[in-house]
Order: structure tokens, then C-alpha cells, then sequence
């Protein structure tokens, strides 16, 4: 394997009493598509958000491109980082949310080209020309000038999808992106994402409860529970002929 | 009647108080952004200043802080005219008030939101300008007109540091006629109709900071 | 503060003085209160009538005491009343003034209390044949009460915070109290300061009790 563009080492997470994750290691490659499944409360969103750095670990450091995370280096040793070395080493990883999410006050080529202007310092008319390219590349073409409560479900997820996409991240996290919403629109938002990943150079990160599309699309899955890898390998060994008995019970329990 | 003997003089009054609600709306804006959203900083130091700021104005009452500056600030050496002290005493009493309200506000806006503006990689900043703030803001200007009526109420008090607003004019003019009922009559109806023009005016504010949340659908 | 600034031996002497001055706040702030409850609610049952001659009215009068100063009014009271005969002490002039503008913020309290209870109370109500004041007394009151009592409270602080305008009027509460001392002795920080303090305390102490009354409330009518 290459060198990993992100590395889990020896990280750990607790609320309150409840421990998430424990000791968690965990190697992904550049380009990679992964897919992380297990039982809800098993760490898997947990897994994306502090990877986002929407938590902070309680243990252990996150490496993102070989650089810490949460962490910086002084003086030869690991100290919290600052906002800056946050923001710098953030720059490389974007995520679609479960909810969406969108910003309600903004039309939808708005919340494309939100960050792109204000965050990457992009000028105004490339940063819409960008924002037009990827409206389409998701179908959304016809939408731009649409507010995201006249838009459905999967209309507004695969706006978030363009808008997380704007900010060219090397790392795209997938937090149970079809959960919300309903059955018939989760094909046009898992077309969306196999798209990306046929077109772009780009590394995925997907907390899913689709299996057959997690066979399907992804380079590896990983099965979590507890706050722990209990099963990984390609998707067509972990979810037909998972080893682990744990990994047997859920997967009889999801597919019925 | 008289009425139009006495209405001359009571405008005259009645500008001061406009010029007063005016400057005090300024700064309680002013004052009640920036006080909430230091009581939403991260650093305890910060949000300790903006709650003193806002328990102390808050919890004594606004003529208190007015006569505390006229009376005691001269033996401090600070010797300001009372129309200074007037729309400054005003502005940051109702500040306090505002302050809470801001905050209210913003902490009213979905964590998503939040989350989302991490995920565009935003600093904090940026997110309070172009997210969170603009969200919040359509749930602000109801209470904030609200404020804006109890500090024109509140402009009367004025008249007690040798201001001659509008309630200053009517006492002197009282005094003066005798002329009781019509005079203090013609007064609250002159306070009525600035606080129509008040009202009046943020529902015009209203509609504009909620277009475009309203466009889609969401209130 | 510099010595010459504040003088601990000075304040310490005036503040029985002050103190004293705090007993006609209190009476002011409680009398006049029970007034604005007690008005405040028969202006909200008024304003729920179907009676159109009666509701717009009262509809009218409660936003003109709102929109007009608490200061004015008090003037109005003490000055203008005395024109039709009736004359008043400055102390019942005020407190009269302080009710009244206050019963219209208790109105509102209790028109909000009223209109939290989901029509399916009502319903409910009707659906087990009971009359409108048993509806009232065991359905709808008892509910109301858990969101009322902490808006009443916190309008009891607001107007205990306004008797100082009193002072307009020459009733010697606190803050005029404290002006005397002033102009007898030159002296305003102390006696300013002390004033302040008093009310920030009370009113902060009177914030925690509400706070502690409205949590009991839920505990107790709600489970």
C-alpha cells in the first residue's frame, strides 16, 4: 500500500461513559473508496465526524496527508493545534451530511459557490462556472436558482454532493448521505456518487446502510462494532462471505 | 382650543426625543451584537465581560443607570452634556436587553448549520457572517422592535436630567397653563404615533430579513 | 477607586437611610403588582369575549398604555385626576400608574397562557360534557399555570425596577433618597452607587427564586 492519505493510529472516543472508539487504527489510500458499515452506535459516523473535526479524540492522532489533525508539532512534541493548522490541514477533506444541510438562505448555486469564494479566495465568475459544471455533473442544471426548500430530498443531497465537491477536497466523507430520504430518490443521490467516483481523482469515505451498493462501488468495506474494526476486505468477501460471526449476525439481521 | 398653541412648542420636544430613540437604537444594536456574540465565545474571559455587561444593565433599572451617569461620573472626572448621557445611558440599557436577545437567536439556528460551515472549512468568523447570522437574523427583529418601543418609553426619563424632550416640554408647559388633560393627552398621542412609526418600520425590516428564508418556504 | 472618590464610612452611615427609602420601594412594587395581576387578567378575559364591542376596545386601550411612557402616564395620573376632583397622595398616584401599565404586559402573559393549551384540551373538555367553568378551573387554569407564573415574575422584577420613576413625583423611595442625601451633601457616589447595588441584588436574587418557583411548578402540576 502507498503512502496512506489518512491514518487512524491508536484513536480513541468517549461520551461521557459510553466509549465509541477504542484504539482505533485504521489506513486509507490515496484514491481509495471505502465503505464503513456496522450497527447504529457502533463509532461509523463517529469515524467521519472526527475525521471533519466536528469532535475531538480523547486519544490517539489522526494523520491527513502525513500532517496531525487535531494535533500540531512544537518543540517535537504533539500539542492541540490551532485554528490555523486546523484550517490548513481541513482544507483537504469536505463531507455531505445525512441531513443535508444546505443553507437555506442561499439558492442553490449560492451554496455552491459559497466556500469556493469566501473560503479558497476563488473570483466570483469561476467559482459560478464551476458551480454550473458540477450542478450538472449531479443533474441539477435546471435548479441553480432554486432555494433548497423547493428542491426534494435528493434534489438538495445532491446539491450538498456539488457543493462539498466545490471545495476540490483531496478526502470526501458520506454520512448515511440516502438516509433521510425517501425510497425512490436514493437512486439518483448513489448515481451522483458513482459518477464522482468513475470521474474524479478522489478519495471516499462512506458510512452506508446500502450494501448492495457498497459491494458494488467500494475498493474495501469495513465492519465496526464496539468502536472497533471487527471485519475488513473487499466488498464482495466482507458482505457474501463475511469470517466473523458478529459480522454474519448483522448482515442477517439488515438484509432479513 | 389650545391644542395649537402648545403643539409648536411639544414637536420641538418631540424632535429631541426622536434624535434620542435614534442615537440609543445605534448604539443598543450595536452594544446587543456585540455583547451576545461575545457570550457565545469560546474563551471564558470574553463571555465573562459581555455577562457582567448585560446582569448589571439588566438587573438595575434604566433611570438608575441614567442618574448614576449624570450625578456620578462628573466625580470621576467624566463631565459629559446630559443629551450625551441620555442616549448613552438608553442605548446601553436596552443593549443589555438586546444582547440576549441576539444570542437567543443564534443559538436558535440548527447545530447542522454549524457543522456544515466546518465542513466548508469557514472560520468561525466567516460562518457567524455569511451562515449563522443571516439565519438568525428574521428571528431578531421582532424582539429587537419590541426594545425599540420600551426605549422610546424609556426617552421620558431624559426629562430627569434637564433634557427638554417631549415629556420635559409637556411638564413646563403644564405648569406654565394648567392646561393638564389636553396637554399630557396630546403628549401620549404624540409617543403613540412614534411608536406606530417604529412599528411600522420593522415590519418593513421584517419582511426584508425574512425574504430569503420565506422564498423557500421556511419560517 | 481613590479615597476621595468613595468613602466607606460615608456609605456605611447612609445606608439605613437608604434602606428605610426601600420599604416605600417594596410596598410600591407589591401593591402595585397584585393591581396589575388582578387588572391584567380581567383585560385578557375581556379581550377573549365574542363580543366585538368589548375585545377591540380593550384591544386598543391595552397597546396605547404599551406604546406610552410609564413616566408620562404617572404624570398624567398625579397631575390630571385632581381636575375631576379626585385628589391623590403622590404615593397611590404612582403606584395606580405603575399597575396600570403593567396590567397590560400581565394581559399578554395570560392571553399567551391561554392560547399555549392545545385545542385538544378544549375538546377534550367538551367530549366529557363539562362545563365551562369546571373546563376552566380543572383543565385549562392548572396547565396554564407552569408557563404564566415565571412571565408574571419576571414582570414583577421589571416593574420593581421602575419605581424609581417615582421619584418623579416626588415620592421618596430609594432613588429619591438618594438625591436628597446628594444634594444635602454634595455627595453622589455613594448614595447613587448604593442604590444600584440594592437593585441589582434584589433583582438578581428575585431571578434565582423565580427560576427555583417555575421548576417546582412544572415538578408539581406536571409530574
Amino acid at each position: 500500500m502507498s503512502e496512506p492519505i489518512v491514518r487512524f493510529e491508536n484513536v480513541s472516543k468517549r461520551f461521557g461513559e459510553t466509549v465509541v472508539m477504542r484504539d482505533f487504527d485504521l489506513d486509507i489510500a490515496p484514491n481509495e473508496k471505502l465503505a464503513v458499515i456496522g450497527p447504529s452506535g457502533s463509532g461509523k459516523s463517529t469515524l467521519l465526524r472526527l475525521l471533519m473535526t466536528l469532535e475531538q479524540p480523547d486519544g490517539g492522532v489522526i494523520y491527513v496527508k502525513g500532517e496531525p489533525l487535531h494535533h500540531m508539532w512544537k518543540n517535537g512534541r504533539l500539542v492541540s493545534a490551532d485554528q490555523k493548522h486546523l484550517r490548513k490541514v481541513r482544507s483537504h477533506i469536505s463531507m455531505v451530511f445525512q441531513h443535508f444541510h444546505l443553507f437555506p438562505h442561499m439558492t442553490a448555486i449560492g451554496n455552491v459557490i459559497e466556500g469556493p469564494i469566501h473560503v479558497l479566495g476563488m473570483k466570483r465568475a469561476e467559482a459560478v462556472a464551476r458551480a454550473e459544471e458540477l450542478l450538472d455533473m449531479v443533474g441539477l442544471a435546471d435548479k441553480k436558482g432554486s432555494h433548497p426548500s423547493q428542491l426534494s430530498g435528493g434534489q438538495q443531497q445532491r446539491v450538498a454532493i456539488a457543493r462539498a465537491l466545490a471545495m476540490q477536497p483531496d478526502v470526501m466523507l458520506f454520512d448515511e448521505v440516502t438516509s433521510a430520504l425517501d425510497p425512490e430518490l436514493v437512486g439518483e443521490v448513489l448515481n451522483a456518487i458513482r459518477k464522482i467516483g468513475r470521474e474524479q481523482d478522489i478519495t471516499m469515505i462512506l458510512v452506508t446502510h446500502e450494501m448492495g451498493f457498497a459491494k458494488e462501488f467500494a475498493d474495501r468495506v469495513i465492519f465496526i462494532e464496539g468502536g472497533r474494526i471487527v471485519e475488513q476486505g473487499p466488498g464482495a468477501q466482507v458482505l457474501s462471505e463475511p469470517r466473523n460471526e458478529r459480522t454474519q449476525a448483522f448482515l442477517r439481521a439488515v438484509l432479513g | 382650543m389650545d391644542i395649537m398653541r402648545f403643539l409648536p412648542t411639544l414637536l420641538d420636544g418631540a424632535w429631541i426625543t426622536v434624535q434620542i430613540t435614534v442615537l440609543a437604537i445605534l448604539l443598543a444594536l450595536f452594544m446587543g451584537f456585540v455583547s451576545g456574540l461575545m457570550r457565545l465565545s469560546g474563551v471564558w474571559a470574553v463571555r465573562a465581560v459581555a455577562s457582567v455587561y448585560i446582569e448589571i444593565f439588566r438587573g438595575t433599572s434604566a433611570l438608575v443607570q441614567l442618574f448614576w451617569m449624570f450625578f456620578v461620573l462628573p466625580f470621576f472626572g467624566i463631565s459629559l452634556d446630559p443629551f450625551t448621557v441620555g442616549w448613552i445611558a438608553l442605548g446601553l440599557n436596552v443593549g443589555a436587553y438586546g444582547g440576549e436577545v441576539v444570542r437567543g437567536a443564534i443559538q436558535a439556528v440548527p447545530r447542522g448549520q454549524y457543522e456544515a460551515s466546518i465542513a466548508l472549512n469557514m472560520s468561525k468568523w466567516l460562518a457567524m457572517r455569511r451562515i449563522i447570522v443571516p439565519q438568525a437574523l428574521p428571528a431578531m427583529v421582532p424582539p429587537w422592535g419590541n426594545l425599540f418601543i420600551e426605549l422610546l418609553k424609556a426617552t421620558a426619563l431624559v426629562s430627569l436630567i434637564t433634557i427638554s424632550d417631549l415629556t420635559f416640554r409637556a411638564k413646563q408647559l403644564n405648569d406654565q397653563t394648567f392646561q393638564t388633560v389636553e396637554i399630557f393627552t396630546l403628549v401620549l398621542f404624540l409617543y403613540l404615533a412614534i411608536a406606530l412609526v417604529i412599528t411600522g418600520v420593522m415590519r418593513i425590516v421584517e419582511r426584508w430579513t425574512g425574504r430569503g428564508l420565506a422564498r423557500g418556504g421556511i419560517k | 477607586m481613590s479615597d476621595n472618590v468613595w468613602d466607606w464610612a460615608f456609605a456605611w452611615k447612609i445606608l439605613p437611610r437608604i434602606l428605610d427609602a426601600a420599604i416605600i420601594t417594596i410596598e410600591a412594587t407589591l401593591i402595585g403588582f397584585v393591581f396589575a395581576a388582578v387588572l391584567g387578567l380581567l383585560l385578557a378575559l375581556g379581550r377573549r369575549s365574542r363580543n366585538p364591542l368589548l375585545s377591540y376596545p380593550i384591544a386598543g386601550v391595552v397597546e396605547f398604555i404599551r406604546s406610552t411612557p410609564l413616566l408620562v402616564q404617572i404624570y398624567f395620573l398625579y397631575f390630571v385626576l385632581p381636575e375631576f376632583g379626585v385628589v391623590l397622595p403622590a404615593l397611590v398616584a404612582g403606584i395606580l400608574g405603575l399597575g396600570l401599565h403593567f396590567s397590560t404586559y400581565c394581559s399578554e402573559v395570560y392571553r399567551a397562557g391561554l392560547d399555549s393549551i392545545p385545542r385538544g384540551q378544549w375538546e377534550a373538555s367538551v367530549a366529557l360534557n363539562l362545563s365551562t367553568y369546571r373546563t376552566y378551573r380543572d383543565i385549562i387554569v392548572p396547565q396554564a399555570i407552569p408557563p404564566v407564573v415565571p412571565a408574571l415574575g419576571n414582570y414583577l422584577v421589571a416593574m420593581f425596577k421602575e419605581t424609581p420613576l417615582l421619584s418623579a413625583i416626588a415620592v421618596v423611595e430609594m432613588m429619591q433618597e438618594a438625591k436628597i442625601v446628594g444634594s444635602e451633601t454634595f455627595r453622589y457616589v455613594e448614595p447613587m452607587t448604593l442604590v444600584g447595588a440594592i437593585f441589582l441584588v434584589l433583582s438578581l436574587v428575585s431571578m434565582v427564586g423565580i427560576r427555583r418557583v417555575e421548576a417546582w411548578l412544572r415538578r408539581k402540576i406536571m409530574g
